[in-house]
């Protein structure tokens, strides 16, 4: 049996309808009329996704790949709208839709008091679409429709509190960097189109072995294989929207949005378009070895040194940012190993786990009154329980404790890294296992800041009282009362997805990694099957878990959490020596390793500098004071002159002028 | 019906805009919606053009013949092909905006000032559907009179330096253009343009001829370095001479290498196509960044029109090289598709964009990007069409703007890599200079006091620019039905230009 594209297309139009009707209609309907429509609508399509999930899983439907329309035809070429549903985008759909409405219902209380509630409504419905419009294309094109739209958006809500300058700011970053990675994305299609005269998937997944045998002259003496140039240009691509390291400088920036959006967007889904893209691809990838190379070495630098910079800030969304741009580095590391399961297994753990981290720190700042500096908190845990408790489940799934999700996704990576023997899996195998004690270290020490010892919260009174200790009547520590639990559709989300944070692993780990799950959705060459080989050790999940006291991971990431207890909780005077003491290299990584400074002061500062000399002197002075000036001021005289005889007659003259010559062509056409 | 629709489409706004003329300032309530009621019937009276039309030949239809002066065997030979026929449609279509932004906003002279865009719609119309080159002259050149004239009764400050600036550019390029077109004659015997077309000539008449057509349409569409005369006739023009300026006369230029410089001289054209790429290149990229240093917002849309409309020049000049490259034809008309998609799609964009700076302009009295700030916090529902028509000018899929810029790059990489290299950082710099603009004037806190006395759009104001959101989201939602009226016609200049005419 086939699957009815009519159910396929009312998942994707439910999100964007209602996102017209929150949208544009907003201000008529009101508020709770905004939020109804859109989360029934992104609910509806949850439940169909999973439904066509279960539908495909049981075998009940076949793999659906069609045309819904055609967008154009150019020189032969078709151009279309179309969707490809198999296991790869059923897992993507159920993903989206689920982790959406989690979202969804968090924002009813997060942003209860905004005056652009349905707007905001309206955009996460909105995203939603593209997001499933990005995962369910079965062609290049409607791919990249997808991916820029889920980048519009992300800008809109990044922006969405417009007035504030730091946000429009980060929006346009955003936006351009995520340009920068368009830019090589584009040119990837273009070159499939070049090769294949098609756009879609299947036809150049069918010439991928022979273009693995073509070359690509770039210039006379650089000739590169066909496939690694389609696939860097791609991955380019990925790199941008992935956040990947030089591109990864606008996702801390992004955390200027609310903080739904970031759990949404900037953790959960459309940041990990990158690693679905090029896990769909991986037809066309795992021909080329040197794309992959390129891969691992980007995806290992990207998972280690961005977990450092989660070490040294104290902005809490800024570090599950960070830890959000390690972990993306973790799944293009498995992706570039030729684990491409592996790579989409931790990409929907992570979904869950970095959502629930996101949404509570969302609910401590709702708590605390919008404040975000971890220095001024601290002991909220007993006063938020459900927020800490659920965060340390995600703190401890994010780090890979045995039996949670994250332990399976991220322990396969490792090993998967571990079995390469491509060019750069070493280099990678060291930065990811390095990663899993910085990991440990940046998410305890958030944990330990915010909910453990001292309360904080009192330093930071209208007084100016800071550095000393207060007595506990005095609760007006900011912005006026002391630190709360969030109402319950705050807290309702935030156990929705620790469920999945706890038992989503375990539960799947063995069908989606060992089981061909993945069926033709994913394919990898026999050579490059790093997965099969780890599937000789693995036997179940529980003893798989246990076998883990046998390997460095557990030990570094067990390291990681004693070193933050010790250095936030136990010595917290420790930490300021050690700081002291590595003051050249903290102001390294307090600079983020000068990557915004040099956008900022070579990128930006050097294009504007050059736009001011092209139009000084090329337009200005070069064209139109050496050419046009000279012809310009003599006509410009000599007009002038005519004119004083005219003036006041000129336009009626004119217009005459015109009435005559339409007048001359009637009656040359009226004689002959 | 049929016959006589585009002499229709010709004289009905001409004498409308007399008739306007007439009517006069003292009853200028009457004159404006006899203006309207014009741009609406012609608008209306296109779209048969649009309807009835043969989508499977490339042969002109709606012809119209009867001799015009006999003596030069000039005649007044009228049709549209499927490259004629969306330029016509956007012609009739831009007029209206025009007129309805006109309505209350022009003080001094209204009469005139409808009179002349209508008036100047007719012999639009008529350029693009002269099929005698004579014919075409004539059009070409009265069509700069009511925008000199709009200029200069209804423009800024500078408007007479930037008229002059304007006038003698584009004349200049025309004598050359008519001393090409009465060369031919004599060999010819006809101004007939398919007569033209198929006139056998020699390498060096083929390059002379080219070189003359490539001086008026590459200043008129414009191309770098003849390009200066553009944004100083925008600054200086009222928001409607922008909005036709930009939206329909540039895209003469883009017609112009269509239906002349290309299939008259193929051989030229395939000599020269280095230097109209690398010419087209450049202003992607120069003028890209001299967009985005532009303080003035009408300069920045401006420059902007010239950066995009080096994709016009680039998608229509791909042809040789990818002959030659890949040794077959099949993305050579993909390019010129582009090309097409792009004009189309610019004219709705820029249209817009100038709708958009003249709402704000006629609130303030100012262009520069620094007198304003925030103005979303006053009026949201332009900010809201603003930052969409920004993103349509920064090619986002959905929109308009990506299809003509999408389909050149794809052609591009079929005639070289780094063609389609540079074209493609249009994504990076068109997003720069737009969306910084829009970062600038629309977002922000209320940036001063006269932005916190800003009032948001007014019914008319709204309905313009939902017609023109409507218009590019449907042109970048389903951009089919447009290719497919242009198939056959660009297939066959394909063929057109890759066919040597030397002995």
């Amino acid at each position: 049996m086939s699957m009815n594209p009519s159910v396929l297309l009312t998942i994707a139009l439910l999100p964007l309808a209602a996102a017209i009707v929150a949208g544009l209609f907003g201000k008529w309907i009101g508020r709770t009329a905004a939020h109804v429509v859109t989360i029934a609508a992104v609910g509806a399509a949850f439940v169909l996704s999973a439904r066509v999930a279960w539908q495909l899983i049981s075998g009940e439907v076949q793999v659906f790949n069609d045309t819904v329309y055609t967008w154009l035809v150019s020189d032969g070429v078709r151009m279309e709208v179309g969707f490809l549903i198999d296991e790869l985008s059923v897992l993507m759909m159920c993903v989206v839709t689920f982790v959406s409405f989690c979202v969804h219902v968090y924002t009813i209380g997060y942003m209860h008091e905004d005056p652009g509630y349905q707007r905001f409504f309206a955009y996460i419905s909105l995203f939603t679409f593209a997001m499933l419009m990005l995962v369910m294309s079965n062609n290049f094109m409607q791919l990249f429709f997808g991916w820029e739209a889920v980048g519009v958006v992300s800008y809109l809500l990044i922006g969405f509190w417009y007035t504030k300058p730091s946000a429009i700011f980060a929006n346009l970053k955003a936006f351009l960097v995520n340009r920068v990675g368009d830019f090589g994305f584009v040119l990837g299609i273009a070159a499939v189109v070049y090769y294949t005269g098609s756009l879609d998937y299947r036809d150049a997944f069918a010439a991928a072995p022979q273009l693995a045998q073509t070359g690509y002259a770039l210039t006379s003496s650089l000739e590169v294989s066909a496939i690694t140039l389609i696939c860097i240009c791609l991955f380019i691509g990925a790199m941008g929207k992935s956040a990947q390291v030089p591109l990864h400088v606008w996702l801390p920036d992004s955390m200027e949005g609310p903080t739904p959006i970031s759990a949404l967007i900037h953790a959960a889904t459309m940041v990990t378009a990158g690693i679905f893209m090029v896990a769909r691809f991986s037809p066309l990838f795992e021909h080329s070895e040197a794309a992959l190379s390129f891969v691992l070495v980007v995806g290992g630098t990207t998972a280690l040194f961005m977990g450092f910079l989660g070490i040294v800030n104290n902005d809490i969304k800024r570090v599950v940012a960070y830890s959000t741009l390690s972990q993306l580095g973790y799944m293009t590391v498995a992706l570039g190993a030729s684990a491409y399961g592996a790579a989409i297994f931790h990409l929907m753990t992570h979904a869950f786990f970095k959502a629930l981290l996101f949404l509570a720190a969302g609910s401590v700042i709702i708590g605390m009154h919008h404040e975000q500096d971890m220095r001024k908190m601290g002991g909220l845990g007993k006063l938020m329980p459900i927020t800490a408790v659920t965060c340390w489940i995600g703190a401890l799934a994010l780090i890979g404790t045995p039996f949670l999700s994250g332990f399976y996704s991220k322990d396969f990576i490792i090993e998967a890294v571990h079995e390469s023997t491509r060019w750069g899996a070493t280099y990678a195998y060291w930065c990811v296992l390095l990663g899993v004690f910085v990991t440990a270290f940046y998410t305890f020490r958030m944990v330990f800041m915010t909910f453990h010892g001292k309360p904080r919260w009192h330093d930071a009174d209208p007084h100016g009282e800071d550095g000393h200790g207060h007595g506990d009547h005095d609760h007006h520590g900011h912005g006026g009362g002391t630190p709360h639990e969030s109402p319950w559709v705050v807290t309702l989300p935030l156990v929705l997805l620790a469920i999945p944070s706890l038992a989503i692993g375990y539960l799947t780990v063995e069908p989606v990694l060992f089981g061909g799950y993945f069926g033709q959705a994913i394919q990898v060459l026999e050579v490059n099957d790093v997965l099969a080989e780890l599937a000789g050790h693995f036997h179940d999940p529980a003893s798989f878990a246990l076998s883990a006291v046998g390997h460095p991971p557990l030990w570094l990431a067990l390291s990681g959490v004693v070193a933050a207890w010790y250095l936030y909780l136990k010595n917290p005077a420790m930490s300021d020596r050690l700081a002291a003491f590595f003051a050249p290299l903290r102001r390294v990584l307090d600079n983020k390793y000068y990557f915004d400074w040099v956008n900022e002061n070579v990128f930006a500062a050097g294009s504007r500098a050059l736009g001011r000399l092209f139009w000084k002197a090329g337009d200005q002075a070069l064209i139109d004071g050496a050419l046009v000036n000279g012809s310009a001021n003599l006509v410009g005289s000599l007009a002038g002159a005519v004119r004083r005889v005219q003036t006041g007659y000129l336009y009626s003259y004119a217009f005459w002028m015109m009435i005559g010559l339409a007048g001359l062509l009637a009656w040359f056409l009226l004689l002959s | 019906m049929q016959a006589g629709l585009l002499s229709t489409l010709i004289w009905l706004p001409i004498v409308g805009g007399v008739l306007v003329l007439a009517l006069g300032d003292s009853r200028i309530a009457l004159a404006r919606w006899v203006a309207l009621a014009t741009a609406v019937a012609s608008f209306l009276l296109s779209l048969p053009l649009y309807m009835g039309f043969d989508t499977s030949t490339a042969a002109f239809q709606f012809v119209e013949q009867m001799p015009w002066i006999p003596a030069f065997n000039a005649s007044y030979h009228l049709g549209v092909d499927g490259i004629a026929l969306p330029l016509v449609l956007l012609t009739t279509f831009v007029t209206i905006p025009v007129v309805i932004a006109g309505w209350t906003v022009i003080e001094k002279r209204p009469a005139q000032y409808f009179a002349a865009f209508l008036i100047m719609e007719g012999l639009m119309v008529g350029v693009f559907s002269a099929l005698d080159a004579l014919l075409f002259y004539f059009f070409w050149e009265a069509m700069l009179i009511p925008m000199f004239l709009i200029i200069g009764i209804w423009g800024g400050p500078r408007r007479v330096y930037a008229t002059l600036k304007f006038f003698l550019y584009t004349f200049l390029g025309s004598v050359f253009m008519l001393v090409a077109l009465i060369y031919m004659y004599l060999q010819a015997g006809s101004y007939d343009i398919v007569a033209l077309q198929e006139l056998p000539l020699g390498f060096d008449e083929q390059f002379w001829i080219f070189l003359a057509f490539f001086a008026a349409f590459a200043v008129k569409i414009p191309m770098f370095p003849v390009h200066t005369w553009l944004p100083d006739a925008h600054v200086e023009a009222p928001t409607g001479g922008s909005v036709v300026l930009a939206a329909i006369m540039l895209k003469m230029g883009g017609y112009g290498f269509l239906r002349f410089a290309l299939p008259i001289a193929p051989d030229a054209a395939r000599e020269l196509d280095t230097l109209v790429i690398a010419l087209s290149l450049v202003a992607v990229v120069y003028i890209g960044f001299v967009a985005l240093v532009q303080t003035d917002m009408k300069k920045l849309i401006a420059y902007s029109s010239i950066a995009h409309m080096g994709f016009v020049t680039l998608g229509c000049f791909l042809a040789f090289d990818i002959a030659t490259g890949t040794g077959s034809l099949a993305g050579a008309g993909m390019g010129i598709d582009g090309a097409m998609v792009q004009m189309v799609s610019h004219g709705l964009i820029s249209a817009a964009m100038f709708l958009c700076v003249g709402v704000m302009y006629d609130r303030l009295h100012s262009r520069e990007i620094s007198a304003y700030g925030g103005v979303i916090n006053r009026m949201p529902m332009f900010g809201a069409f603003m930052v969409l028509f920004a993103m349509a000018n920064s090619g986002l899929p959905g929109t308009s703007g990506f299809v003509g810029e999408f389909l050149v790059i794809i052609a591009s990489f079929k005639a070289n890599f780094w063609y389609a290299f540079l074209a493609a950082t249009t994504l990076i710099l068109g997003a720069a200079y737009t969306l910084w603009l829009v970062k600038r004037v629309i977002f922000g806190p209320v940036g001063n006091v006269h932005v916190a006395t800003l009032e948001d759009l007014n019914g008319r104001e709204f309905f313009v620019l939902a017609v023109l959101a409507a218009g590019v989201l449907l042109l970048g939602l389903w951009p089919a039905p447009l290719l497919e009226v242009m198939q056959p016609s660009v297939q066959h200049l394909v063929e057109q230009i890759v066919t040597s005419k030397l002995p």
